[in-house]
C-alpha cells in the first residue's frame, strides 16, 4: 500500500491545483459588455461608437462624462460599478470621455482606453486607470504605465502603442468631448440619468441610489 | 540520524516548499487568464513587470511554467521521500532548471525593467531555497559507498 502513497499524494495536489484554480478563475472571470456598435442613446449622432456596460435594452441608462485624472471621477466609478451589478438588466451605464487640458495626462489616458477598447477590452482598462488613478496620475513616464496596463490585460502591446497615436481615437475622444459640450457639461463626473444630469450633491452612491429608483419607479418593468 | 531518514525530512521538507511556489505561480497564471489587475493593485513596478513582454513566452504567461515546474518538483520531491530513487536526479534537474530561469527573470528585472515585481521575488525566494535544499541533501549510501 505504501508504494501508491506518492501516486495518491501528486494526484491529491494536483487536483486540488486544478480546483482551487478554477474556483479563483470564476470568482475573477469579468462580467462585463462592451458594444462596440452605436446604440441609440441620448443625445448620440448615431455615427460613432460608444461604451456601454449593462443590458443594451436597459430601461434605466446612466451617462457618465468624466476624466481618468479627476479624483471625484475615480471615487465615483467603483459605486457605479456596483450599481450596475445591483440593479442588471434594468440599468445600463454608458462612458463618455471629457478629459480636462488641466490634467497633463487625462487625454493620454482617455486614448489608452480608447486603444484597449480596439482591443475588446475598454471597460478592463478604464477600471484600470480610475484604480490606479493616483499612481500613474504622478508617474514620470505615463506611456510606459500604460503600456504596462495593456500588457496585464493580455493586450498586443504593438498594436496598443500604435492604436494610441491613431487618428481613430483621438476622434472617438473628440467626439465625446464634443457632445458634452453640446450638451453643455463643463465639469467631471457630470451624469445623466435618463437624459437629465444629476446635481452634483446627488454624486454618490446614496444620491444616485435613489435617483435611480426614481427612474424605475417612474419605469415600469417590460 | 541515518543519511536515509535525513533525505526523507529534506524531500519532505522541499515538497512543502514547492507547494508555496506552486500556490504563488496559480494564482497569478489564473490572474492572467482571467485578465484581473488588481493583483498588482498601487503598485507601478508589479505592472512594469507582469505587464512586460517578458511576463509571456509565446502568448503563454511565464507563471503558467513557474506552476508546472513548481508541480514537477513538488512530484519528484514526494515521490524520492517515498525512496524512487531514479527521482532524485529529476528532482536535482527541475530545480536546477529553476535556479537559472529565476537568475534570468532577476536579471530582467534588475537590469532590463529597472521594476521588481513582489510574487516574482517570492517565487525567487522559494527557488533558492529549493536549490539550498537541493545541494544540502546527503548522497545516497551507494554512492557514498562507491
Amino acid at each position: 500500500m505504501k508504494r501508491y502513497f506518492p501516486f495518491i499524494i501528486v494526484v491529491v495536489v494536483a487536483l486540488v491545483t486544478l480546483a482551487s484554480g478554477t474556483v479563483l478563475y470564476r470568482a475573477k472571470r469579468p462580467s462585463v459588455l462592451t458594444i462596440p456598435k452605436n446604440a441609440p442613446v441620448s443625445g448620440s449622432d448615431g455615427a460613432d461608437s460608444i461604451h456601454i456596460r449593462g443590458a443594451a435594452s436597459a430601461p434605466v441608462t446612466i451617462e457618465e462624462f468624466g476624466d481618468f485624472q479627476c479624483p471625484p471621477c475615480g471615487k465615483l466609478s467603483d459605486p457605479i460599478n456596483q450599481l450596475e451589478r445591483e440593479y442588471r438588466p434594468r440599468l445600463r451605464v454608458i462612458f463618455r470621455h471629457f478629459p480636462f487640458p488641466n490634467h497633463a495626462h487625462a487625454r493620454e489616458a482617455a486614448f489608452a482606453s480608447e486603444a484597449a477598447g480596439l482591443q475588446g477590452r475598454f471597460w478592463e482598462m478604464h477600471d484600470l486607470l480610475y484604480r490606479e488613478q493616483s499612481v500613474w496620475s504622478e508617474a514620470a513616464d505615463v506611456q510606459l504605465l500604460f503600456d504596462s496596463y495593456a500588457g496585464m490585460l493580455g493586450l498586443n502591446i504593438d498594436r496598443f502603442k500604435r492604436d494610441m497615436e491613431s487618428e481613430q481615437v483621438k476622434v472617438r475622444v473628440a467626439s465625446d468631448q464634443n457632445h458634452g459640450a453640446a450638451l453643455g457639461v463643463n465639469t467631471t463626473p457630470t451624469v445623466f440619468l435618463n437624459n437629465r444630469a444629476l446635481a452634483p450633491i446627488n454624486l454618490n452612491p446614496t444620491g444616485l441610489h435613489a435617483a435611480i429608483d426614481a427612474a424605475m419607479n417612474a419605469t415600469p418593468p417590460p | 540520524m541515518s543519511g536515509s531518514r535525513t533525505r526523507v525530512i529534506f524531500y519532505t521538507v522541499a515538497a512543502v516548499i514547492s507547494l508555496a511556489g506552486l500556490a504563488d505561480a496559480t494564482y497569478l497564471t489564473v490572474m492572467y487568464l482571467t485578465g484581473e489587475t488588481a493583483v498588482c493593485g498601487g503598485s507601478a513596478t508589479c505592472f512594469q513587470v507582469l505587464g512586460s513582454a517578458y511576463a509571456r513566452i509565446g502568448g503563454i504567461p511565464v507563471a503558467a511554467f513557474g506552476a508546472l515546474a513548481y508541480f514537477s518538483a513538488f512530484s519528484f520531491a514526494i515521490f524520492a521521500a517515498f525512496g524512487y530513487a531514479r527521482m532524485r536526479t529529476f528532482f536535482a534537474l527541475i530545480v536546477c532548471t529553476m535556479f537559472a530561469m529565476t537568475l534570468w527573470l532577476l536579471y530582467v528585472q534588475a537590469f532590463l525593467l529597472h521594476a521588481f515585481c513582489r510574487y516574482c521575488l517570492f517565487s525567487a525566494a522559494v527557488t533558492f531555497l529549493l536549490a539550498g535544499i537541493a545541494i544540502a541533501i546527503p548522497p545516497s549510501h551507494k554512492r557514498s559507498a562507491a
